[in-house]
Order: structure tokens, then sequence, then C-alpha cells
């Protein structure tokens, strides 16, 4: 049940508990259980909206950063992610195979932002050998989904 | 100047839809429930193909049956799904939609005077394509306490010297019924003893909610009697590509070649590359779509359940076709009034046969956004009826 609430909401956070109970055939009940089990072992970490923020004149630039670090003894990765991850402007981070280690995703209002947190942030840390920063030029699809406007419906209204 | 016409022609009625089609046409703003082609694009993979191959210039016929590649899958495709065998070589054959095999099949095996039994409410082609072949139609009609299923009774009712076909179309359009093991057990024995020709129009076969399909061919004694008529259109959301087939006894495929050779040539050939690409690798976006409908059904069937009407639940295709008797008008009555004032435009159950009154059908091939908009419009028409 948990893996067909989670692919049911997986592109639509906004559905009800009453309606993903009705739609796979169980009790709003089950499904409320479900779900607050999965938000407290974080399975379901969060609801966020999927936005295109170019639609709104609101300057925003995202870059991919390719990161080499030394893993440090006892700690490994995980402890330099964590540092990195908790700066507010990080959106993602991922411990990569092949030719660097961590690929962290930030955003940020402008290039000079962007720019400054590489050099003042996390280029000076101990466990960072080198940076490479990639600034996104257009976003297309995310999650899954197309940032485009719904098609229209194109079929004919009444078919046999 | 003499009449140009052919009266067989002339006499047909035009199709129920049609009519109401063109007042919907006319509304704007309408929301419709009305499709019956999948609201989900081709998987781009399958349209990929659709592409390539009109890039590598295969823009020529293939042979009249179909590329030997696409008779091959349609054959290991059947075997996996449906455990039917067949001999890739002269019993398949690949047509412009389900609808073309429809055809093919009857002109193929009537003669003038056959019976065709019908059970209705159905599909809008079987019975003028009947009479276009010169059979008479013979209609059975399907009773909402059998949760429209075809039962023995009925069957044998209808049966005399001159029956020759039986068209069995399940999962249904427009009632979304679908008829189990245990329900065609019940009529295979008749249909071998009467020694009846079955065709078996199978569309929606991958449209099954909570149980597999099964084809009547598969029945022991069936196969030689049976033509099953399968497609792209539903299980891959492939309508507007056109392509369908037929399988069956070499006999009978053999002829509607013939037919086919002369009227079509050929199924489009990039359709067919497109549809080796599905059957081939669409097993997944099947399951997706499968999924996706199934979800939309127990929704629609809640909530039309919640404004009292009657509905029996569906287990195929993607209809709902729920009774609107207690609220005292006929279907078109309702499809009309509920057009007008609340602007959705569903499908009166007469489109598909007289003893489709009293009933509605109503596609899910929509969003659950837009299936919800629609449903709190008709729920505030059903309300102001009971008032």
């Amino acid at each position: 049940m948990k893996e067909k609430i989670l692919s049911a909401i997986d592109k639509n956070s906004k559905l009800s508990a009453t309606d993903l109970a009705i739609m796979l055939g169980t009790t709003t009940e089950e499904i409320t259980t479900a779900i607050s089990e999965m938000e407290k072992d974080a399975t379901i970490c969060g609801y966020p909206t999927l936005i295109n923020w170019d639609k709104i004149n609101c300057e925003r630039v995202t870059a991919l950063i390719e990161v080499k670090v030394t893993p440090q003894r006892g700690l490994g990765f995980d402890k330099i992610a964590e540092r990195i991850y908790q700066f507010d402007e990080v959106q993602s981070v991922y411990l990569m195979s092949g030719g660097f280690d961590l690929t962290v995703i930030l955003e940020g209002k402008s290039m000079r932002e962007v720019a400054n947190f590489v050099s003042e942030k996390l280029a000076p840390m101990d466990a960072i050998l080198s940076t490479a920063t990639h600034f996104v030029l257009k976003k297309y699809k995310e999650h899954g989904m197309p940032l485009v406007s719904t098609k229209q419906d194109e079929r004919m209204l009444i078919t046999p | 100047m003499r009449n140009p016409l052919s009266k067989i022609v002339v006499d047909m009625q035009p199709s129920g839809i049609r009519k109401f089609f063109d007042i919907v046409s006319e509304m704007k703003d309408a929301i419709s429930l009305g499709v019956g082609e999948p609201d989900f694009d081709t998987p781009w993979h399958i349209r990929e193909e659709g592409i390539y191959s009109l890039e590598r210039g295969r823009t020529y016929y293939t042979s009249n049956a179909g590329l030997k590649e696409l008779k091959e899958e349609i054959c290991t495709y059947l075997k996996r799904r449906c455990e039917l065998e067949y001999n890739c070589n002269n019993e398949v054959m690949v047509t412009v939609g389900g609808s073309e095999a429809i055809d093919m099949a009857l002109r193929a095996m009537l003669e003038p005077g056959d019976e065709v039994l019908i059970p209705m409410p159905c599909y809008v082609s079987y019975h003028p394509c009947t009479v276009l072949a010169g059979g008479t139609p013979v209609v059975i009609e399907l009773q909402g306490s059998n949760d429209f299923k075809l039962t023995k009774e009925q069957l044998l009712q209808h049966i005399t010297d001159k029956t020759k076909v039986l068209i069995l179309a399940y999962p249904n359009n427009p009632t979304g019924a679908v008829m189990n093991y245990d329900d065609l057990k019940e009529i295979v024995d008749v249909i071998i003893e009467k020694d009846i020709i079955v065709l078996s129009d199978e569309i929606y076969s991958e449209l099954t909610y909570g149980m597999k399909h099964i084809s009547i061919a598969s029945f022991p004694g069936m196969r030689e009697r049976t033509i099953v008529i399968n497609g792209f259109s539903k299980s891959y959301a492939m309508t507007g590509w056109r392509l369908g087939y037929a399988v069956g006894p070499a006999m009978i495929i053999e002829q509607m070649v013939k037919i086919h050779q002369f009227a079509i040539m050929c199924a489009p050939t990039n359709s067919q590359y497109a549809g080796v690409e599905a059957l081939k690798n669409g097993d997944t976006d099947v399951a997706f779509m499968r999924d996706a409908y199934d979800k939309r059904r127990r929704y629609l069937l809640y909530a039309l359940r919640n404004m009292g009407l009657e509905c029996f639940e569906p287990y195929g295709a993607f209809y709902v076709f729920p009774c609107i008797k207690s609220l005292g008008m006929t279907s078109e009555e309702f499809a009309t009034k509920l057009l007008l004032e609340e602007k959705v435009a569903v499908v009166p159950g007469t489109a598909f046969g007289d003893c489709g009154e009293g009933y509605l059908r109503i596609s899910y091939a929509y969003s659950i956004e837009n299936l919800k908009i629609a449903l709190e419009r008709i729920e505030r028409f059903v309300e102001k009826r009971r008032k």
C-alpha cells in the first residue's frame, strides 16, 4: 500500500487522503496512518511545489558544481556532504561515481552570489580539493515534469 | 437523372453519437466526458520509432497482410498475454485499426440471409457493417441486472437455423463490462454445439482491472471458430495511428486479406514500424496507463454512487455506465439538459443501441482534476432533479 500511495502522490501531492482512499480502493484511515508513518520515518521528506520561476520575472540563477574532495578519516563523504548541504543556498547534494565526488546544485539571486558562495564558502573548506561550476541556462524538465503549460486536449469532444 | 445512391446505405441510420457531437461542438467551454480514446499521448519511444521510420525513408507499401516483423511480434505478444498461438505466416493480418478488421471479417464470412448475433449496447459499427456485408443483424438486448454480460439463456433464445456469427466485445464499450472465465465457459458449449463463428473484438484487452483478460479463443474447440480482433489504439494510446489486427484460422484470414488487398492495400507503413516498438518495449507503458485508469475508475464509480445513481462496477475499458432511470428522464434528455445547464458532455446510452435507454456512458479517459470538476457539476444537476 505504501508504494501505491507514493506512486500516486509522486507527481501530485495535492491529492487528499479521502481522494487517495477512493482511488486506491482503501479507507481514509489506512491512508492517513501510512502517510504519517512515512512522514515520521522520512520516507516522505516534504511536499515542495514545482515552480517555473522564469514565469514571474524573478532573477534566479542555478549552478551545478562538480566537487572533488578528500574524504576525512573515519567520516567518509557523509560528513563533508553534511557541511555543504547545511547552507540554505544549496538545493541538492549527490555523491557521484566517476571523475568527481559530489554534485552540488546551488540556487542564488545572481551569478555574483553563486560565485561568492563558491569562492568564500565552498572552495576554502579543508576537505575540498577542487570545484568546477556550471551555470544552468534554461530548465526544460524537472521531477519528471516538463516545465511548460499543460497541453490543450486536442481530442474531438465526443467519439464512439 | 437516375438515383445515384445505394438503398442499403441510404437506409442506414447515422451514428447516434454523431448527432450528439454536433450539439456539443456548438457549446463553448463544455467539459467533455464523452471520448472513446485515451487521454495519454502515445509513449515517446513509440512515436520516436515512427519518426525514425520516416527518416529512414520507409515510405513504401508493406506486404498486404502486414510487415513480417510486426506479425511475428503480434504472435509473440498474443502467446505471452492471452495464451493464444497463431502462425504468423497465414493466421495474422494487420489492419487499419480494429474497425477495418471488423468490416473485413464480416464481409469475408457473411452471405445474404446469414444472421449475426449482436449483443447490445455495443460499439457502433457492428450493426451497420453486418448490414453492408449483406447479413441480418439479430440484436440481443443485454441486461443491467446481469452486469451486461451475455448469458447462455439469452444466447439460446436468439439462435436460429440461420445464425452464423456471434459478435462478442469484452471488455465492452460502452458498458465497461468484462466476461471472466466462468461467464465465457457458460456460452462456449452452446457456441460449439450450434456451430457458430465468433468475432471477438478484444481491443480493450489490456484494460482490465483486478483480473486478467481471457480470450474466448483460448477455450478448447474455440480457436478454429474464432476471429480475434485487437489493436494498438487503446492499449498503447495510438488511436490516430490507425493500427489493428485480426488473427484466426488461415481459411478465414486468407479471404479477409484478399478483400483488404483490394480495398486498403496495407496498413500505414510508419504506424506498423511504431507498432513493432510498442509490442517489443511497451509493457511498462501499458501497466502505467492501466494503473492510472484504475484510480480514476474507482474515483468516478464512488462519486456516481454517492450521488445515488445505480452503477454496476465495470472491470474493463475506460467507461462507467450509470443508470439514470430513477430520475425519470430518458438518456438523451439527461445528456442534453446536462450539457445545456452544466456544460458537461456525456454520451446517452441509446447511442449504442435502443437497450442503452436509461443509461449514460461516462468516460474516464481524463485527468482526475478534470473528472472532479465534471462530477461536481453532474452532482449539482442530479440534486436539482431530485428536489
